[in-house]
């Protein structure tokens, strides 16, 4: 069974390049909102 | 020879179970941005509404049209989605926990992907069916599969730290909507004409890029090995007081008062949540007539938001360290003097300790949300918690109905009753703490799982589940 698997192991740019993936779409879109909640406090 | 191996019949599918299962040197770090892959398409939901006005004018373009959609039929889209949501959940949570999380969640990118599209041919022929099937049924199929198969592939890859790991991808769908609301206002700029409104492109492009991304999670996504531990995690030779090592079958579960009581503490405290959450912009401009804007309640609902992530992943992680029912008991506690504190600050024109009482309030009900699933590991163990927790959605479902009902019907008898806006909250604010005060007797009820109700050790390896 465990032929049958990727048997590569994890490297730092794996865990860079998967948070990277979700990562920088968070930060984009919380940026835009806490762009927009300033308002609150003008 | 079983399906595990390799045969002349060949190997297993790439979405079966067994090749889910982490070779050598996987880091578990991996897992949670596979989660959120999911996580950060399905919390679109919460931005949904950014389609309603566009959808009212596609005939009249400027404005409605007679034969265009009133908002009240477009309200059915969302509605209908988060119903579907729990009931896919529930229906077909064992499916998930057997069949492993990249079969659920590659299905959940395609029934959300092609609920997308399927609305979007809907949008194009104005066929409102159309969209409820799409949007409503088959999005609301991935809305549910794609809530619970990451959440129970992390706990069980971190056994450790079980509320940080699940809190880490309920933060995603929570924050989903930052992401969602600008990008489909962009797309939706992008496509339209003088003549005509973007709307079904946008879906097309939606659905596209959230099948593409969801689909990635599920190729990244790994189960661990039989008998996996992290470094340095020792298992538990015995339960503890209320954080079982045994496992509780799905139907099982069903029939303990832990599941029902656990299911009224995340209804009581979803309800005080989400009533106030949907009624936030109109309620801080009219406790405070002429000092809160129209713009300035915007970016009050936004900070709510950020308030609703962060507290997913922070009272989820706070949970590892106190334990669930300390961190319910917290909710239902502290919610309740902050409830009973919000009439006190309109009536002293105090915005301030208003917005601060609501963003805690609302870090409280995204905790609910996130440390649930942790809270349910504990009782149930790791086996059939994904489907467990399916059928624990459901509470999601009863308070979204309750909520805004309760805000919504209360206010507007306060207010035919000649009850000043600024006050016509008062009452509800007090209602919210009282459902509190029951959500925190339910919580003070639960006890350890009775020793009939656990599954015989053999039992579970029978249906080839090691985790």
């Amino acid at each position: 069974m465990m032929a049958a698997q990727a048997q590569h192991g994890t490297t730092p740019l794996h865990l860079i390049l998967a948070w990277g993936f979700v990562g920088i779409p968070l930060a984009w879109g919380v940026i835009e909102t806490v762009l927009n909640a300033i308002k609150l406090f003008q | 020879m079983g399906a595990t191996t390799l045969s002349h019949r060949g190997m297993p599918g790439l979405l079966h179970r067994d090749r889910t299962v982490a070779g050598p040197g996987f880091s578990r770090w991996m897992v949670p941005p596979a989660a959120l892959c999911v996580h950060l398409c399905i919390g679109e939901a919460y931005a949904f509404s950014v389609f309603n006005l566009p959808m009212t004018k596609l005939i009249g373009i400027t404005k409605s049209a007679p034969d265009d959609w009133k908002l009240t039929e477009l309200g059915w889209i969302f509605s209908i989605a988060i119903v579907v949501l729990g009931l896919s959940a529930a229906v077909m949570g064992r499916w998930v926990e057997e069949g492993g999380p990249r079969r659920a969640m590659a299905t959940a990118g395609v029934c959300f992907g092609g609920g997308f599209l399927v609305s979007a041919l809907g949008i194009s022929v104005h066929n409102i069916w159309l969209v409820y099937l799409g949007y409503g049924v088959l999005g609301g199929i991935g809305l549910g599969l794609g809530y619970i198969s990451p959440v129970s592939t992390l706990i069980k890859w971190f056994p450790d730290r079980p509320g940080m790991a699940t809190g880490m991808a309920i933060m995603g769908f929570g924050g989903a909507a930052f992401i969602a609301s600008p990008l489909s206002v962009a797309l939706m700029r992008y496509f339209s004409t003088p003549t005509h409104i973007g709307v079904a492109e946008t879906f097309v492009v939606l659905g596209i890029v959230y099948f593409c991304f969801m689909e990635v999670g599920a190729a990244v996504v790994r189960l661990p090995p039989p008998g996996w531990a992290p470094a340095g995690y020792v298992v538990p030779a015995q339960s503890k007081k209320l954080v079982t090592t045994r496992h509780v079958f799905v139907y099982q579960a069903l029939k303990t008062p832990q599941f029902w009581l656990i299911w009224f503490v995340l209804c009581l405290n979803v309800t005080a949540g989400i009533g106030v959450l949907g009624q936030a912009s109109a309620m801080s401009q009219e406790m405070f007539p002429g000092r809160v804007t129209v713009s300035a309640a915007a970016g009050f609902v936004g900070l709510m938001s950020l308030f609703n992530m962060g507290g997913r992943f922070f009272w989820a992680s706070v949970s590892d360290f106190i334990g669930r029912k300390n961190t319910y008991f917290v909710f239902f506690a502290l919610g309740f003097v902050l409830y009973a504190l919000v009439p006190l600050a309109g009536g002293a024109g105090n915005v301030a300790l208003f917005v601060l009482c609501f963003c805690i309030i609302i870090s409280m009900y995204g905790g609910g949300f996130a440390t649930v699933p942790a809270y349910l590991k504990d009782m149930f163990g790791t086996r059939y918690v994904g489907a467990i927790h399916g059928w624990l959605l459901t509470a999601w479902s009863a308070a979204g109905v309750l909520g805004p009902v309760l805000v919504n019907y209360i206010r507007q008898y306060n207010v035919d009753n000649g009850v000043p806006k600024a006050q016509a909250y008062n009452n509800t604010m007090y209602i919210l703490a009282a459902l509190l005060v029951a959500g925190f007797l339910c919580n003070l009820f639960i006890r350890a799982v009775h020793e009939r109700h656990y599954m015989a050790e053999d039992a579970a390896d029978a249906v080839g589940m090691a985790n």
